[in-house]
């Protein structure tokens, strides 16, 4: 017998499973995939100003540092803004799906492409955001490869304020809406990585970034 | 497996004193604090025990359900009856694939398999990259000692004195410093590695993923960088829906860490698309039983919800006391006194489930319910029933009873032990020494009795009260 059988074998003696309560199982699972319950969520104001407002509250708190411009062409220039405050280089590879933007307008140096070990600035957008815990939800593809957010020791992301939904829940039926399928790789980020394994002191920068930046567009 | 001496010796070890008192009650603060900002703690608590009952009440049809997704997907699905066949499935793929290293991110069940000895027996290096766990790798693989917090047990000066030694660079005292020099050292192990192992938290039935909760973004390199990634997990860990994990998301980081959420949450569906930059070109998922599906409509089956969160331990005064090697396997505090005898035989692990006080602290904060006092007490029954139990408890118990059934025969012992206790006492009314059962007395007193029993005292009682 196979190993397979072997222990499904043992879970069906384990719930005395027989031809009955086979059907009545079948029912109840094919119930909860249908119906996708929802539990119980945290109440919030969800007026487009108000998300804004807690998503920006509640990354703060996670350490993240947020800045807000009016459109999406504004991005690169207050990309360059924080990189000179924060004495970083102005040299970056960002995701392929924001090749378009006037990087070199605003004085950056920025190849569309993954990312390698050696890059130090790393620019996404992201899929959506949720407003809950101030997170982003990062969908992989080939116009948005998952290492740009996570090998450079800063990340970067433009998150347009529209995208910013209350909960986690909304996230996946956007993504059902628009992607059909799950991406090979949905990357929650809440904040610079971090790790608390020595005396349980809050470390930021564990093995991905060690700050991370978001620039809300509001257009 | 030796608890009594573990525990000894952890009692006596004046360096783990020292550190699990600077430990203590840090996770416990920072829980209290992140689950006021849920409006209905309570209700997320039960919609959880929900989900998880959904699942394990049939389990077979939901881990079909996830295999049939999972295959649809690309990936391949492999079942482990035991460590030993993990092992060897594991070894086989890394074969496969010509595997010289593999990072590995936390997965208890490796530990359980012993999986890094397996891996170097056949010529492949395990590295270890979770921080906590890289520390224990580099000290001559010592184990964890806490589920989530695997070096907790270690203070700074021991993590400076290790890495010094170790990496042979000047010793460093800053947290941050050391932070920095494992990271520098583990990235080039996530960029070389061509097999990347990880847990997982859940596993979606819905679209057959897996889902990580992690902190460091070292879960997210070792299933992003290499070419191959491995998904070991226990039987149990299915979940239905997308929106179910959203609801265990809302109260897991929450009881673990005392975060509103983790920092990284990834959710993994198969492998690299066309054109993709990065991800593994191959997926496989073990789904393992070691000891799970013996469980599954039993006496324990509540002790599968557990989602592993670490709050039971965080909160045992017994765990806090002791640390976690005393338990002497992969899962400490009360859900491994649980889970060992369950999983490694109630005969190898007699006094685990004693070592308890039964005061309630792990089931008052499980956020899955599990009753774990009534689990504990489940095992000792057990223990009884099979005869476990040491000779001299059971002729005591025994004599006990025989003399408990005889009312007057009871009370005569009764009131003669009493005023024995009182006159050992002497003027102190404490006793340094009980000669009858000196282990009561090694660490304090024993407060003397009145020189009356109980049933006296209410006797004289009633006779001087008179009734309306």
């Amino acid at each position: 017998m196979s190993s397979r059988e072997d222990i499904l074998g043992r879970v069906r003696a384990g719930l005395q499973r027989n031809g009955a309560n086979a059907a009545a199982g079948r029912e109840a699972m094919a119930a909860a995939l249908a119906n996708r319950v929802q539990g119980p969520k945290p109440a919030m104001d969800s007026s487009p100003k108000a998300l804004l407002e807690r998503f920006r509250v509640k990354s703060e708190q996670q350490s993240t540092t947020v800045d807000i411009v009016a459109q999406e062409s504004d991005a690169p220039a207050a990309i360059a803004r924080y990189l000179t405050a924060m004495n970083l280089p102005k040299s970056a590879v960002a995701q392929p799906s924001l090749a378009a933007l006037d990087w070199s307008g605003a004085g950056l140096s920025v190849e569309p492409r993954g990312a390698r070990d050696a890059d130090l600035v790393g620019i996404t957008g992201c899929f959506c955001a949720v407003a809950e815990t101030g997170t982003l939800m990062m969908c992989s593809s080939p116009e948005t490869p998952a290492a740009v957010s996570l090998l450079p020791e800063t990340h970067i992301a433009i998150v347009r304020a529209a995208r910013i939904l209350p909960y986690m829940e909304d996230a996946w039926n956007l993504a059902r809406q628009e992607l059909g399928a799950l991406p090979r790789a949905v990357n929650f980020i809440s904040g610079p990585s971090r790790t608390g394994d020595i005396e349980q002191t809050i470390v930021l920068g564990a093995h991905g970034p060690y700050r991370v930046h978001l620039v809300i567009v509001e257009e | 497996m030796h608890f009594k001496a573990n525990a000894s010796a952890k009692l006596a070890d004046v360096v783990l004193q020292g550190n699990l008192k600077n430990a203590k009650g840090k996770f416990v603060t920072k829980r209290a604090e992140a689950i006021k900002d849920l409006d209905d703690f309570e209700g997320t608590r039960d919609a959880a025990v929900a989900i998880r009952n959904k699942v394990i009440d049939n389990l077979d049809l939901w881990l079909e359900r996830f295999e049939q997704k999972a295959l649809d997907t690309g990936a391949q699905v492999l079942w482990a009856k035991d460590g030993a066949e993990v092992c060897r499935l594991v070894t086989e793929i890394a074969k496969r694939h010509g595997v010289k290293k593999v990072t590995k991110s936390k997965s208890m069940l490796s530990e359980e398999a012993g999986l890094n000895q397996a891996l170097e027996a056949a010529g492949i290096q395990p590295v270890e990259t979770d921080l906590g766990e890289y520390i224990l790798q580099v000290d001559n693989n010592e184990p964890p000692s806490h589920i989530i917090a695997p070096a907790v047990h270690k203070s700074l000066s021991d993590v400076a004195d290790l890495f010094h030694k170790v990496h042979g660079t000047p010793r460093k005292t800053e947290i941050p410093a050391l932070t920095r020099e494992a990271r520098e050292v583990l990235r080039g192990h996530f960029l070389s590695a061509e097999m990347g192992l990880s847990g997982g938290n859940f596993l979606v039935a819905e679209t057959g993923s897996v889902a990580l909760v992690t902190n460091e973004g070292n879960g997210r390199m070792v299933t992003t960088m290499p070419k191959v990634h491995v998904v070991i997990t226990g039987i149990e860990k299915v979940i239905p829906t997308l929106e179910d994990l959203s609801t265990l998301m809302r109260i897991l980081p929450r009881s673990a860490t005392g975060q509103s959420i983790s920092n990284y949450f990834s959710i993994l569906t198969g492998v690299k698309r066309p054109e993709e930059h990065d991800g593994p070109e191959h997926l496989y998922f073990v789904l393992v039983d070691s000891g799970r599906a013996d469980v599954v409509g039993g006496d324990f089956h509540a002790m599968l919800r557990c989602i592993r969160c670490g709050a039971c331990m965080n909160h045992c005064p017994v765990y806090q006391t002791i640390g976690g090697h005393a338990y002497g396997w992969v899962y400490p505090g009360p859900m491994g006194s649980v889970l060992t005898p369950l999983y490694a035989g109630i005969e190898n692990s007699i006094d685990l489930p004693h070592a308890a006080t039964l005061c309630n602290q792990c089931g008052i904060v499980c956020p899955v319910k599990i009753p774990l006092p009534d689990l504990l007490r489940k095992l000792r029954e057990k223990q009884t029933e099979r005869g476990l139990r040491p000779l001299t408890e059971r002729i005591g118990l025994r004599l006990w009873a025989w003399v408990a059934q005889r009312p007057t025969l009871y009370a005569l012992g009764a009131s003669l032990g009493a005023r024995y206790l009182k006159w050992l006492a002497g003027e102190s009314n404490r006793i340094r020494l009980l000669p009858t059962a000196p282990e009561w007395t090694l660490g304090r007193d024993f407060p003397a009795p009145q020189g009356k029993t109980f049933r006296e005292l209410y006797a004289a009682r009633r006779n001087a009260t008179p009734r309306a």
